[in-house]
């Protein structure tokens, strides 16, 4: 399962169970899920909706917690993770609050966290450029394009410098050439910063683009069905979605998610 | 001017309207004064007399117009016939009720939101406050604390914060239960104090429903203070101003107390209103 020799694991799950009880009886949202995310890594989850790729992806970020099995996050508990604000989470919706400009907004979990005032300026301006969001600081949400207040919200979570990124289909509500173009900005982002990505997704193209490892999940229970490490090369121009080696992978999750619906 | 015209037309209808009822409700008294002194009847002598009776049944406008100039500019203002002077004492009850109002509404909304305990046990609480009648309790308040020495502003204070808070309490209960799964998920990710959340995330979005709420509240906060001028047989206020009126028949200075008050409430609100949008202005959440 290591993709690469030599990188550590940042995130290990052994047999993962969750269990939500509801007035219906019990869903069995995650069960028995292993798996090793390593170091730099680019994963994607894949799967139908209740496949409970966001809630697993929720649970490496202690917003929900396993009813069985273990995960260990940076070498300690989910929880303590969180605690020790080891990751930056970036939901669908961008989140920000219309009361604060953009670089207000990227400020809040930094004065949240206690960063002095210089710092937090010289740490806005950072992961604005990064973002190629540069000089949009002084604006409003509302003053800013879906794909631009992404694009914040994305910087938002960087900019307490955290080693890993979780994503939840942030670019699912977003028209196709803006989350075209997000995607190609968030590999160049990968490749800058070395974060370790988890990324939950609808989309095939996307995760196969995108990802070094991609998870294929399956619903009722919530369960990992195939996990494939891309050989694609980690630099990726928007045209290798033309090349037989990303329509082979393209091919076996399509496989993989057929599979796993097949006995419904 | 587009603005103002449609505003002047409903005065004026509104004028046209009043002036029909006061003929017609005065007419059986000019009536009977004109069969008591013996003269014929005519017309125009019949509706000059409904204009201008000393204690009509509805006051022609020109005469309430009159009975409120010379309340306000007529006297001087530290006098006891000055309507500036009485309105004066009902606004200062009403602020002290309205601050005492809002803070406890505020206070209580806090803890109903960060306490499933309080949010069962207040809130019944709260929603029965406010089925019984206040005219009922306010002569309640007023002789228990004059029983325990306390009389003057505070006793009427006490009635208008009983009617302020509550707007007060639900707009803001509402207000600061607004923020989503996902922003308080963001916090947590974030490793938020509770405080954290209510100062950055809670209290801001809260704000606008807060605002709302207030503004019903003063308008409510100005008449707990008239009702608490009712009861005790108080001399000075708009609520005294009404009942002494009432007593000796005196309607014009009913509907001038009336109007004084009505233009009170409009200003009160007007100014929250105002306070309001500079406020959402400056934070960035009106445009």
């Amino acid at each position: 399962m290591q993709s690469r020799g030599g990188a550590a694991p940042v995130i290990t799950a052994q047999g993962v169970d969750l269990t939500f009880q509801t007035a219906d009886g019990p869903v069995h949202a995650l069960k028995g899920v292993d798996l090793t995310i390593n170091q730099g890594d680019f994963v994607s989850f894949i799967g139908p909706s209740g496949c409970g790729k966001t809630t697993f992806l929720r649970t490496i970020a202690a917003l929900e917690t396993p009813t069985g099995g273990t995960l260990s996050v940076n070498g300690m508990t989910a929880d303590a993770a969180r605690r020790a604000r080891a990751y930056g989470y970036v939901f669908q919706a961008p989140g920000l609050y219309p009361w604060r400009t953009i670089a207000g907004n990227i400020s809040l979990p930094l004065e949240i966290m206690g960063f002095s005032k210089a710092d937090r300026a010289e740490r806005i301006a950072r992961v604005l450029e990064l973002v190629d969001l540069g000089g949009f600081g002084g604006k409003y949400p509302w003053q800013l394009s879906g794909g631009m207040q992404q694009r914040a919200s994305i910087a938002r979570a960087l900019a307490f410098d955290a080693d890993i990124l979780l994503m939840d289909e942030p670019f699912g509500a977003l028209d196709e050439i803006v989350r075209d173009h997000l995607n190609e900005a968030l590999l160049e982002l990968w490749a800058r910063t070395g974060k370790t990505i988890g990324f939950v997704t609808h989309s095939i193209p996307e995760a196969v683009f995108l990802s070094t490892r991609i998870v294929v999940m399956s619903p009722r229970p919530g369960r990992i069905t195939d996990i494939i490490d891309s050989p694609l090369p980690r630099e990726r121009p928007l045209e290798i979605r033309d090349t037989p080696e990303f329509l082979a992978i393209a091919h076996r999750v399509r496989e993989g998610l057929r599979a796993g619906h097949a006995y419904d | 001017m587009d603005a103002v015209l449609p505003v002047l037309a409903v005065l004026l209808a509104i004028v046209i309207v009043w002036y029909g009822a006061a003929i017609r409700l005065n007419m059986p008294w000019a009536e009977e004064q004109m069969a008591r002194e013996g003269i014929a009847p005519t017309l125009p002598v019949l509706i000059g007399d409904t204009m201008a009776q000393e204690r009509p049944v509805l006051p022609a406008p020109h005469q309430v117009a009159k009975g409120l100039w010379d309340g306000i500019a007529g006297q001087k203002i530290t006098s006891k016939r000055s309507l500036v002077w009485h309105a004066w004492v009902t606004l200062s009850a009403t602020l002290a009720g309205f601050a005492i109002g809002s803070l406890t509404g505020i206070l209580l909304a806090v803890g109903i939101v960060h306490s499933r305990t309080m949010d069962q046990s207040v809130m019944p609480w709260a929603v029965a406050s406010q089925t019984v009648p206040i005219l009922a309790i306010a002569p309640m308040v007023i002789v228990v604390l004059a029983s325990a020495g306390v009389t003057g502003l505070l006793p009427k204070a006490v009635i208008s914060a009983w009617l302020t808070f509550f707007p007060v309490l639900v707009g803001t209960v509402k207000g600061l239960r607004t923020p989503d799964a996902m922003q308080l998920d963001l916090m947590r990710s974030w490793n938020a104090s509770a405080a954290q959340v209510f100062w950055r995330l809670r209290l801001p979005s809260a704000l606008p429903y807060l605002f709302a709420s207030l503004k019903v509240a003063i308008a409510a906060a100005l008449v707990g203070a008239i009702v608490g001028e009712l009861p005790a047989g108080a001399t000075a206020g708009l609520g005294a101003r009404l009942l002494s009126g009432s007593y000796y028949g005196q309607t014009v200075q009913i509907w001038a107390a009336l109007f004084t008050a009505a233009a009170l409430a409009a200003a009160l609100v007007l100014i929250v209103g105002w306070i309001e949008r500079v406020t959402l202005r400056r934070m960035g959440l009106a445009r």
